[in-house]
């Protein structure tokens, strides 16, 4: 968890020298995110969602959310937006206090989440600088056809490239990518190995409060990267080491001594209070074994892996599978095979209704989950980044009715 | 006797529920929660065996041939003596408050004067006390800051002028005085206060001869029988703040679903409107909960909502149902922000619509929001029941009657009169499982 602060507030110190360093800077999204293919053009991506979620964290969002709200931005907006928005409008200062660079090229490489192109559309009306826009389809059938597959290649040749070569006035170099795709792959392969360490009884981890640390330099500027690789060798081996002690999960009250409940957890977590948040689980003995949160930034646990053979159809690949570019059918068969996997008690769904890319769809995923797999799922609502909406008594009260539900059944099948 | 205890703290009332070891209640006891849950959890809990006891009396008259027959008659007069010696007790206290409240300020009026005219007060009250506890008494409230309240602002009115002293001086020391009153318990002990009820109750009731040293004799017996606690149980919202080991405490969802349960043993699918939330619960054949919704980033639509609006309309909360009962059609009101509502509803009385046709638009309101939190939760299914302070009014119940058939079809729709205890006899249920667990 050091090692990974100690990442990211590097990246931030880069990202405020990167105008005297002469770098030039992407503003992308972390779906579908062309890490390894900015990277191989040398260029520093800034992901806006993750400023907002660390501006949560930080206590600075509240206001910055009011800000974006008196330039006239709906209650209703997605927080992560008016966070950001906000943010811009008030010195653009990110979230370690140092001040983000502008942008060169706003690279929108995602369109599974409909306000990501309303977000870069008020962007590029703040800065004067080349968009490229990649339209990623939708998994409607649940699968990705190769016509989906030419359809983004082809984008990226003709879109996404020349505009990353015009900006950096750089040739496009196909070997180097190749490097950088071998490096993601052997990253994810250690990040498998961590997230699939929570299917043993007692998991030594937490897969969605700790899971958010895990994933953040793989769904980052990190993929691609030595210092990614290392991060991930690192932390598998951290993890090996508690396996093999038997430890259970960091919390924020230290190791959990007792895990009492597994849970699957859907939906993104609240970020203006997440370590109480986190605390009203660990606090009652309730482990996270797998989320679907920490797949926003791809399904490697399901076999994906990026290929330095297939360097721009596996870009395509990459884009196309990240969890909330699933159709509602596969969202409910991937949550029914982690609580079959990872022999979860329960499934619990955070529902943050500014969030479409999640909150649509559910309650009717509740629904079919409970029916399919027997296990009683629970509801909380909460927001992103909107301090306002986390109402701490009744969350409380949710989660720990819900906890005394399973226990209570426990007793009974018992 | 062996006991076990349910407290039940809502942001309203806390409600306590004794059973006894073969799971029959014993007692239940209600108070309002003030500020001070921790108060409010004693006294509902005194409360409870404050009834335990006088059950206890009831079953020893009815066990008893020769007594049997003044049972009837006894136990209520015994109650309405109880809460009158109650009622004097917590006036002593009110009194005393009162003037420590009148002495502190510094007035125009001279602290003699403002002393002699609280005491001309509380002097009236206390001769109104037989009037609230007559045998045909129709009381709008039973707790003490009602009745008193009452009271006092209508002597306070009467007085002020006369004494010399400005009405809002005296209303503000009410204010002032009724917090410490509601927030400690009395030096009285509860015993006490009961065993000075059933002299009087024994010495006014009448039975002359055998029946009255029979009488005597099984009310001394009562008096001695011990009421032990064997194991309790809290929930509710108040319930972290509970004396009771975290072990102790359970849910209110499963609380209400059990309770439920044993209320009414067909129930499947529990409605639970409190004063700051809504339940949908769904129950198996044991009681036991499957699933539950709640609403929580909005509470619009609970049983806060119709205390608003009575204000608004400066109303008692139990004169909203009946009222809306009246009306002739049926206004759609389209906010259950309480906040919202107050607007609507002067903007509707503006228009001139009827104040009861208005009514039975907000009830229907919150009805349809709690309908969305019951599909959410997988539908009304057969039997259905519906508890919390919200049970009690009819015009709510009359709503959610039609539009369950509408949405569901014909339901079994079960309501206790009782259903405000629902959640502590959860409570109890528990502590009595626990107590058969670990024994």
């Amino acid at each position: 968890m050091l090692l990974q602060k100690e990442m990211i507030g590097k990246h931030y110190r880069d990202l405020a020298s990167a105008g005297d360093e002469g770098s030039k800077v992407v503003y992308t999204f972390v779906p579908g995110n062309l890490t390894e293919l900015m990277g191989s053009f040398g260029v520093l991506p800034v992901l806006p969602e993750i400023n907002a979620l660390q501006s949560g964290m930080r206590k600075l969002s509240g206001d910055y959310i009011s800000e974006a709200e008196k330039q006239g931005h709906s209650e209703d907006v997605c927080t992560y937006v008016k966070c950001d928005i906000g943010m811009l409008k008030k010195g653009n200062v990110g979230p370690t206090g140092l001040k983000l660079p502008e942008p060169d090229l706003l690279l929108l490489s995602y369109t599974g989440c409909f306000t990501f192109m309303k977000w870069f559309e008020l962007l590029r009306q703040e800065y004067d600088c080349p968009v490229a826009m990649l339209h990623v389809p939708y998994q409607a059938d649940g699968r990705i056809h190769d016509h989906h597959r030419d359809y983004i290649v082809e984008q990226l040749e003709s879109e996404v490239i020349p505009k990353l070569e015009q900006v950096t006035g750089r040739r496009f170099d196909e070997e180097r990518l190749r490097q950088r795709l071998a490096l993601s792959a052997e990253a994810e392969n250690d990040l498998v190995w961590v997230l699939e360490s929570a299917k043993n009884v007692p998991s030594p981890i937490d897969a969605y409060f700790g899971g958010v640390y895990y994933i953040g330099p793989i769904f980052t500027a990190f993929r691609g990267t030595q210092a990614g690789v290392e991060y991930y060798q690192t932390l598998r081996a951290e993890i090996e080491e508690r396996l093999a002690e038997r430890r259970g999960p960091t919390t924020p009250e230290g190791e959990l001594e007792e895990e009492r409940y597994r849970l699957v957890m859907e939906g993104p977590p609240n970020w203006t209070s997440f370590r109480e948040f986190w605390r009203m689980f660990s606090e009652e003995g309730a482990v996270v074994v797998a989320s679907s949160y920490t797949k926003v930034g791809g399904l490697y646990d399901r076999g994906f892996r990026h290929d330095p053979e297939r360097p721009l159809a596996t870009l395509a690949d990459y884009c196309m599978g990240c969890y909330t570019n699933l159709s509602l059918p596969a969202r409910v068969d991937l949550i029914a095979d982690y609580i079959r996997e990872y022999r979860a008690d329960g499934f619990m769904i955070n529902s943050v209704k500014s969030c479409n890319s999640f909150s649509v769809g559910q309650l009717l995923m509740l629904r079919q989950l409970e029916e399919r797999t027997g296990v009683p799922g629970g509801f909380i609502e909460s927001d992103l980044v909107d301090p306002r909406y986390f109402s701490s008594a009744n969350i409380k009260n949710r989660i720990e009715s819900y906890l005394q539900m399973l226990e209570q059944k426990r007793g009974t099948a018992a | 006797m062996n006991i076990f205890v349910g407290v039940d703290l809502g942001s309203t009332t806390t409600k306590a529920v004794l059973l006894d070891e073969r799971g029959t209640i014993a007692g239940r006891g209600i108070t309002n929660s003030r500020s001070n849950y921790e108060v409010a959890s004693r006294v509902a809990r005194e409360e409870a065996l404050v009834t335990a006891r006088f059950n206890l009396v009831r079953n020893a008259l009815v066990a008893d041939s020769e007594l049997a027959g003044i049972a009837d008659g006894f136990v209520p007069l015994l109650e309405r003596t109880f809460r009158r010696e109650q009622y004097r007790d917590q006036l002593r206290r009110l009194r005393g408050e009162l003037h420590r409240s009148g002495d502190r300020g510094r007035r125009s009026q001279s602290p003699t004067r403002l002393r002699e005219v609280l005491d001309l007060i509380v002097d009236e009250m206390d001769e109104r006390a037989d009037r609230h506890f007559g045998a045909l008494a129709v009381r709008k409230s039973d707790f003490f800051r009602d009745l008193a309240g009452g009271d006092y602002m209508a002597l306070a009115e009467r007085f002020a002028e006369p004494g010399g002293v400005e009405f809002e001086t005296l209303s503000g020391l009410f204010d002032r005085a009724i917090l410490p009153v509601e927030n400690s318990v009395s030096e009285t002990p509860m015993e006490e206060l009961v065993g000075r009820a059933l002299d009087a109750a024994v010495g006014a009731s009448g039975p002359r001869g055998g029946a009255a040293a029979g009488l005597e004799l099984a009310v001394a017996r009562v008096r001695s029988t011990p009421l032990e606690e064997l194991s309790s149980v809290g929930t509710g919202y108040g319930r972290q703040r509970l004396p009771f080991p975290k072990e102790q405490i359970r849910s209110e969802i499963l609380c209400h679903g059990l309770g439920a349960h044993v209320m009414f043993p067909a129930t499947k699918t529990v409605l639970d409107i409190g004063g700051q939330d809504t339940k949908a619960i769904q129950v198996d054949e044991n009681g036991i909960v499957t699933s539950f919704q709640m609403n929580d980033r909005c509470a619009a639509g609970c049983g806060r909502y119709l205390g608003y609006i009575a204000d608004e309309m400066n109303l008692g909360v139990h004169e909203l149902g009946p009222l809306a009962q009246q009306a002739t059609t049926c206004v759609k009101i389209n906010s259950t922000c309480t906040v919202f509502a107050g607007a609507e509803l002067r903007e509707r009385l503006s228009l001139g619509q009827r104040r009861e046709d208005i009514l039975a638009g907000l009830h229907r309101a919150i009805v349809l929001r709690a309908m969305s939190l019951l599909a959410r939760s997988g539908g009304v299914r057969e039997e259905f029941t519906f508890t919390g302070g919200v049970a009690r009014n009819p015009a709510a119940v009359a709503a959610l009657e039609q539009l369950v058939a509408e949405n569901y079809g014909e339901r079994t729709i079960n309501i206790s009169p009782d259903s405000i205890y629902t959640g502590a006899l959860g409570a109890a249920l528990f502590a009595l499982s626990a107590s058969r667990k670990a024994a």
